[in-house]
């Protein structure tokens, strides 16, 4: 199957973002492929603020079923949540219960003025009402297919799709 | 498969019941997990959803008042619900068996039981006897083991030296007695500190503990040198004054950790103590208080290390 470009993608995302850009706009990326973008949004769109990163981990709707998900990473906010600006960034818009997490886990830092969302790619499937507000681009996937984002050691970004692997095998 | 009574069949953490026979993977597992811990009281909202609606029962049939909190404010950060039973007190002193007890907080659907007992083993005994579905966590049992104690020193000792390879720790005190120091020794070896030093008085000493892979010594001045971690240890002075030591103020003298002894060890070393502390006994106000001291970090970071332990028995 043919797959896009994600340096392409990233670039066509930052100028949908870029228009909405203020000196206090804040971006806050999910671990991991959504803090990569995001730290790369950041640089090319020359923010002020720092940068925060979530690993929604402890805020996971299937914690019960699965347990924790291995190597957890220190959700990092460096900056008052309060009354904010948020642009929440991801790789890979799927299910929707991901972003659930991660604004629920947002609003245990404050109480933000809004949150946007950024997604490098939108696959559909969604099994909660979540939109993005910008998206690099949308491809239809079975739910059999898992789209990954990777980055190689020169800090290139690329798509990849693999066969699912199913649960308990 | 293993014969660990901790772990399940898929080799994962089922019960922490001590650090003996734990691989290095689980415990640094728990390590990794309690740094993403740490940040969360510093948030507006200092909890985390993780065990909602799960009921976590910390079963204290002997006195402790700061490991039952750390466990209850664990507990409580990730969203738990909390019973404390301080059995000492209640059914136990009318005659029910360990068992029984166990027995009737299961049928109201417990999770998971933090347990305190005075005698060896008896946070074994309840894991063998619960449902699969149920998980245990040993805080504290007779002379045996205190894992969470030894975790939570381990994560300390990271976060100030970074890597366990290259350091020379130093456990100090009544050795005979003490829980922690038996799963401070397993913790520290599986995680590959070449070289774990007991210093004590040979009256409160195990016998051949140096089967245990620690080096032995009677004098403060020679063990500490070169040291890069101190592990006091709180002098059980309610058990055997008279007995083992001639006095308190003896036992300071030569074991007492003050300025003078702990410059022979390095002069980045860390001191630590599990608490609560005797102060003029194991251990000089001083230093005790002092820049070397990260005593009240131990406390933070116990909580931290908690919520990690319960988290991954949780999940698992």
């Amino acid at each position: 199957m043919y797959l896009p470009d994600a340096e392409k993608l990233l670039s066509d995302l930052t100028e949908k973002i870029r228009p909405d850009v203020t000196k206090d706009t804040v971006l806050v990326g999910i671990f991991t492929g959504g803090v990569w973008i995001a730290k790369r949004l950041h640089q090319t769109l020359g923010l002020a603020l720092p940068l925060g990163a979530l690993d929604v981990s402890f805020y996971r709707d299937d914690f019960s079923k699965i347990g924790l998900h291995h190597q957890v990473k220190p959700s990092n906010i460096p900056f008052e949540v309060e009354g904010r600006h948020i642009i929440l960034i991801d790789d890979v818009l799927y299910t929707g219960r991901t972003i659930r997490a991660a604004i629920n886990e947002l609003f245990d830092y404050g109480r933000p003025a809004s949150i946007r969302l950024a997604a490098l790619v939108d696959r559909g499937g969604r099994e909660l009402p979540v939109v993005a507000n910008y998206v690099g681009t949308t491809i239809d996937l079975l739910k059999d297919k898992m789209l990954a984002l990777e980055q190689n050691e020169n800090g290139k970004l690329s798509l990849s799709l693999y066969e699912k692997i199913p649960l308990g095998s | 498969m293993s014969n660990n009574p901790q772990l399940n069949k898929g080799g994962e953490l089922q019960h922490l019941l001590t650090t003996e026979g734990l691989p290095a993977p689980i415990l640094l597992n728990i390590l990794d997990t309690a740094e993403s811990f740490v940040g969360v009281p510093e948030r507006d909202i200092k909890k985390v959803p993780l065990l909602r609606g799960k009921s976590i029962f910390n079963l204290f049939f002997e006195p402790s008042t700061r490991t039952r909190t750390t466990f209850e404010i664990a507990a409580k950060r990730l969203s738990a619900d909390v019973v404390n039973l301080n059995i000492a007190s209640s059914s136990q002193s009318k005659g029910e068996t360990l068992l029984d007890t166990v027995n009737n907080l299961s049928a109201m659907h417990a999770d998971m039981f933090i347990v305190r007992h005075s005698q060896s083993g008896a946070a074994h005994l309840i894991a063998r006897h619960v449902k699969p579905e149920i998980h245990v966590i040993n805080a504290g049992d007779g002379r045996h083991a205190h894992p969470t104690q030894a975790l939570l020193d381990m994560f300390t000792i990271r976060r100030y030296k970074r890597d366990f390879h290259n350091l020379c720790v130093a456990i100090v005190g009544d050795i005979l007695h003490s829980r922690v120091a038996r799963s401070q020794i397993h913790a520290l070896t599986t995680l590959g500190v070449p070289e774990v030093r007991v210093i004590s008085p040979k009256t409160l000493l195990p016998t051949k503990v140096d089967r245990l892979g620690v080096r032995v010594f009677h004098d403060m001045a020679k063990g500490l040198k070169d040291v890069d971690v101190l592990l006091m240890l709180r002098l059980q002075n309610e058990r055997m004054l008279g007995a083992r030591l001639p006095s308190a103020e003896e036992y300071f003298k030569y074991y007492g950790l003050t300025q003078e002894k702990l410059a022979r060890a390095k002069h980045d070393a860390i001191v630590m103590h599990p608490g609560p502390m005797n102060r003029g006994i194991e251990i000089d106000s001083a230093v005790a208080d002092g820049k070397q001291s990260v005593i009240s970090q131990q406390v933070t970071f116990g909580i931290a290390v908690r919520m990690a332990a319960m988290t991954i028995l949780a999940g698992n």
